[in-house]
């Protein structure tokens, strides 16, 4: 029972989340009220809902680098429609924001499921493509606070039972994605992809299809997040979210991903992200420089690559990989 | 990203490969096309000082791109080399800081660059970790080094004789950088093309456990690619930072995704196994040359970013619409 449970990588990361946050409030005891870890959830709910995305992209055997670019786009496409129509209902401006970022996720799926082009060729080109887009409707001016109305700023901040809209949303996602990806037919072919690819066709999965729809889902959550993010901080710009995918990527890889496809869970992309969230809130508050926040994390990425690999280590093929460890 | 991961169906792989020759022969229509569009849009395009200003565009991320041809032909990729381009230019400006001349800062430079690239590799190699996933670290701790030691201050006062590398001409128009550019493309050719070491490159990419037990020393090869990249990274650095004059943690930031856009644009698969030296210096041409020709007409480099992309997605979907329109 213990073993199976050290052996659980989300047993793991919740560990090591908890002895963060415990080192954390050793030098500053007021980091764990339960106020201040809202705060911290809040701030990660972003990156959560993109790395639930990532997570099933990646499962799948691709890798998406443009969520960010789609984020950038959404949040521009929707601050500029809530400048120009301040009257329009806060539901129709998220629908328009999930569609939008669903069609740019079809997009990138599309070119990965008839084309045949590598994912992440794909995805470095439309992450330009996006990126060149938000400048040319927004002709590279800003969308300020004063332009935006009241209500569009106001949802992610509404309170609700003592956590933001910003925080529900991330938590709804959870719960349906941990559903999707469970119980569905289609959450379980992404797995069946990304262990298998040619045994998944024999089994009757279409490969390219389930890629195609990680990618709309990838999409989706872009869409949403891009609306959350330029309403909570009131601004939209070219660059916002500027260097974000890696991020994502990494909050994936940090909750034990496989990025060869096949091995992750909804839990663990969560944790991931928490993990890298409770870093960069911690930061500040112990008054360790933010310049040190990029080496940080990235020291993080590689122990978990490295923790992660030593797990997944494989058992078989003893003599191949004698061959291997000879040299 | 290790080649036995790959998915495209071997019907396609194939017939990529064999399309492998006319994709220099297409990728060179591009680029006359463009020089020849450039020079009608604009009629300061064609004077040989504007055309060698345009080489600034290219040289220093191909010299990159070359290195990391090899890298992705042999199935492995480092998103690292941009930071490590900040983290040698950051060593570089302590070093000007300590007093250094210039030989010891270009040796601080192309040194910084090994151990990065030895850092890379060893993690790829000897632990068995995916290269994407390491460099994505790395990536991250490299720069961060920089930021660390920096913090928003900035290096400068690099001494005159620095300022060749970046700033000084061979002969008339051209430029130091663009002479190395294509030392480093011939060197390159020729390690690919025409030693031992390059059918490893190829070998590995295609099979890796193929090549192993055809002899090839598998772990040893990557290790090499790894340190080559960290070595034209550390080059790039005494180059930009020349240019430049001055040392800023932001240095060469995105460049990975431009070296990377350049060695695929340039034909080479980034599932591994194939592509070419001659298709790299032909997409670095193409590359430059969209970008100078859209600066004369005063596109911000934003939107040229829009056109890159395209160009990137374009050219490797054509080929396959064009497949499939025909025997459909």
């Amino acid at each position: 029972m213990l073993k199976r449970l050290l052996a659980s990588r989300e047993a793991l990361l919740m560990g090591a989340i908890v002895v963060l946050l415990g080192l954390v409030a050793t030098r500053f005891p007021s980091f764990i009220t339960p106020s201040n870890l809202a705060g911290v959830f809040n701030d990660t709910s972003p990156l959560i809902l993109l790395a639930i995305g990532q997570m099933i992209v990646i499962l799948a055997k691709c890798i998406d680098l443009s969520v960010a670019a789609n984020l950038a786009l959404t949040g521009m496409v929707v601050s500029m429609i809530n400048v120009a129509a301040p009257g329009m209902p806060i539901a129709i401006i998220i629908i328009v924001a999930i569609s939008l970022g669903t069609i740019m996720g079809m997009f990138n799926g599309l070119l990965v499921w008839k084309l045949d082009i590598p994912p992440i060729v794909v995805t470095l080109g439309t992450m330009t493509i996006f990126r060149g887009i938000i400048f040319l409707i927004s002709d590279g001016k800003w969308v300020n606070s004063h332009e935006m109305t009241a209500a569009f700023k106001a949802f992610p901040r509404a309170e609700f039972l003592g956590m933001s809209m910003m925080s529900w949303t991330a938590v709804l996602a959870v719960f349906i994605f941990t559903m999707v990806m469970t119980r569905t037919t289609i959450g379980r072919s992404f797995y069946a992809v990304g262990g298998n690819p040619h045994a998944a066709t024999y089994t009757g999965i279409n490969v390219g299809k389930s890629q195609f729809w990680a990618f709309t889902i990838s999409g989706a959550l872009a869409g949403l997040t891009g609306f959350l993010w330029v309403s909570r901080y009131a601004v939209a710009y070219v660059d916002i979210a500027s260097g974000f995918e890696l991020d994502v990527v990494a909050a994936c890889v940090i909750g034990g991903i496989s990025i060869a496809g096949g091995i992750g869970s909804v839990g663990g992309a969560v944790l991931g992200a928490l993990f890298l969230g409770v870093i960069k809130n911690a930061l500040p508050v112990i008054n360790v420089s933010p310049f040190w926040q990029l080496a940080i994390s990235g020291s993080a990425i590689i122990i978990a690559v490295a923790f992660n690999a030593q797990a997944n280590r494989e058992k078989g093929r003893i003599i191949l990989k004698s061959a291997e460890n000879a040299q | 990203m290790s080649t036995s991961d790959r998915i495209i169906p071997d019907r396609l792989q194939s017939s990529l490969q064999r399309r492998v020759k006319s994709w220099e022969t297409l990728l060179l229509a591009v680029a006359i096309a463009i020089f020849v569009a450039n020079s009608f849009a604009s009629p300061y395009f064609l004077n040989a000082w504007n055309l060698s200003d345009a080489t600034f565009n290219f040289t220093e991320k191909a010299m990159i791109a070359f290195a990391m041809a090899l890298l992705i032909i042999a199935g492995e990729i480092d998103l690292s080399v941009a930071s490590i381009i900040a983290l040698a230019s950051t060593a570089m400006g302590a070093a000007l800081q300590a007093g250094a001349g210039t030989p010891v800062l270009i040796l601080v430079g192309l040194g910084t660059g090994l151990l990065c690239g030895a850092f890379n590799g060893v993690l790829v190699t000897r632990m068995g970790l995916p290269s994407i996933v390491v460099t994505i670290g790395t990536m991250s701790l490299f720069r961060g080094i920089s930021y660390i030691v920096l913090g928003d201050q900035a290096y400068r006062g690099y001494p005159s004789d620095f300022a060749f590398f970046g700033q000084g001409y061979v002969w008339w128009v051209i430029s130091f950088e663009l002479v190395l550019f294509a030392i480093i493309a011939v060197i390159y050719g020729i390690i690919l093309h025409k030693t031992n070491f390059g059918r490893a490159v190829y070998a590995i990419g295609n099979n890796p456990t193929g090549a192993l037990f055809s002899g090839i020393r598998v772990q040893r090869v990557k290790f090499i690619l790894f340190l080559l990249t960290g070595l034209m990274s550390g080059i790039a650095a005494v180059c930009l930072t020349s240019r430049l004059g001055s040392t800023r943690p932001s240095i060469a930031f995105g460049w990975e995704l431009a070296v990377v856009t350049m060695v695929v644009l340039g034909g080479v698969n980034i599932l591994g196994g194939s592509g070419s030296i001659p298709g790299v210096v032909i997409a670095a041409f193409v590359m430059g040359l969209v970008t100078f020709g859209l600066g004369l007409l005063n596109v911000p480099g934003i939107v040229m970013s829009i056109v890159i992309g395209a160009l990137l997605i374009g050219v490797i979907a054509l080929p396959r619409i064009w497949a499939m329109w025909r025997y459909h």
